[in-house]
């Protein structure tokens, strides 16, 4: 069956299952791996991609939810990787391992959407599904608040 | 000693007992306050996973007292963990049997369906995950708080459900028909991976809420547990 998705601003039409999840239709048919297989149970945020820029669990998002709408992965954020938080992340180091910033830019990024202003509350909550081992929150938060324009502390 | 909607009452309001006349008459000569009975002391016995049917409840001839008796077995089902578990007192579910916070931490957000980053949807899908074991419906969302059920009494649910500036404006009918159909709510006996269903089927379930909207839709005394 051919699923018809447009992902990072390009239709595709993909010959897969659809209940194959959006996160492996993503890595293992276009080859985009930058976003992330975590936990596998939406528990972890490591997958996080938005879809018709709604942020979802590509993990456990089957692809039948998205044909027909907009897929944007860590790759289309921006084409030159220019969009204010991956400028902010690079400016204040904050990736350790690093395994789970993309799913953290992601929600990120829809947050900024909604809320250009968000305050540290904001920020947790949206974020409190995006899980860093490495520990790396105060400056994922920091970050998030420099490219809002905001005082980082 | 078998009376569901108080834990005594003057004897001109006995008719709970009138279908077991010597219980009655020995409830009604005690002036002194009671114990609340339970379903179980006067209807067949259920187990935890079943629900009474409803003819079972004919043998409480008084009518309204009938009516109290289903709400309390409709109450089995409306404070079960895969029902209250979305019907929070707070900002935020539960999940499991034993009222543990959901994890990931997560917040009903202005319209209950989460915040930006965090929506229910973001990870609950249409259906049930049976690898992922994250369970799903169809339009997957928190009740809102003014239909909190959790550390409610069944006659405080009751009149929640009754008032249509609590109920999201639905009629009687609307709420059987809610109960009885709706997906979501259906999703309480369909749980998925090792979670406990709600007693009974959904199709007992409204056929319970069904039989109480028609007995009057009264609701049991403060006291009254299922």
């Amino acid at each position: 069956m051919s699923i018809r998705v447009l992902i990072n601003g390009v239709e595709k039409d993909l010959d897969v299952d659809p209940e194959m999840p959006l996160l492996w239709a993503l890595r293992d048919v276009l080859a985009l791996t930058g976003t992330k297989y975590g936990c596998g149970q939406a528990l972890c945020g490591a997958c996080t991609v938005h879809l018709d820029g709604q942020v979802v669990r590509a993990c456990v998002t089957p692809m039948r939810r998205a044909e027909g709408r907009s897929v944007t992965t860590i790759e289309g954020l921006s084409p030159d990787g220019s969009h204010p938080l991956q400028k902010a992340w690079v400016d204040l180091g904050v990736p350790q391992c690093g395994f789970c910033q993309a799913g953290q830019i992601m929600t990120a990024a829809a947050l900024l959407a909604k809320k250009p202003k968000p305050t540290d509350a904001e920020i947790d909550q949206s974020l409190s599904g995006n899980l860093c081992r490495c520990g790396t929150y105060t400056r994922i938060r920091a970050a998030v608040k420099k490219a809002a324009g905001q005082p980082e502390e | 000693m078998n009376r569901l909607s108080h834990p005594w009452r003057p004897p001109i309001l006995c008719g709970w007992s009138s279908a077991l006349v010597l219980l009655a008459a020995l409830g009604c000569s005690k002036p002194a306050p009671e114990p609340t009975s339970r379903l179980s002391d006067v209807l067949p016995q259920a187990a935890p996973h079943e629900l009474r049917a409803v003819e079972a409840f004919n043998i409480i001839t008084d009518r309204a007292d009938r009516s109290r008796a289903l709400f309390l077995e409709a109450s089995r089902v409306l404070l079960h963990p895969r029902c209250a578990n979305c019907h929070p007192d707070g900002d935020s579910p539960y999940q499991g049997s034993q009222w543990a916070p959901h994890d990931p931490p997560v917040v009903r957000g202005p319209e209950d369906r989460g915040v930006v980053g965090m929506e229910c949807t973001s990870c609950h899908q249409d259906k049930n995950l049976e690898l992922a074991r994250v369970p799903g419906a169809p339009g997957w969302h928190l009740a809102p708080r003014s239909m909190a059920w959790v550390g409610r009494t069944p006659r405080q649910i009751c009149e929640q459900l009754k008032d249509p500036s609590r109920n999201g404006g639905k009629t009687l009918a609307q709420i059987v028909e809610h109960n009885a159909h709706d997906e979501l709510v259906g999703w309480g006996w369909k749980p998925g991976w090792d979670r406990e269903p709600a007693p009974g089927t959904q199709e007992s379930f409204g056929a319970i809420v069904a039989a109480w909207a028609e007995t009057g839709a009264e609701c049991p005394s403060e006291e009254a547990r299922p």
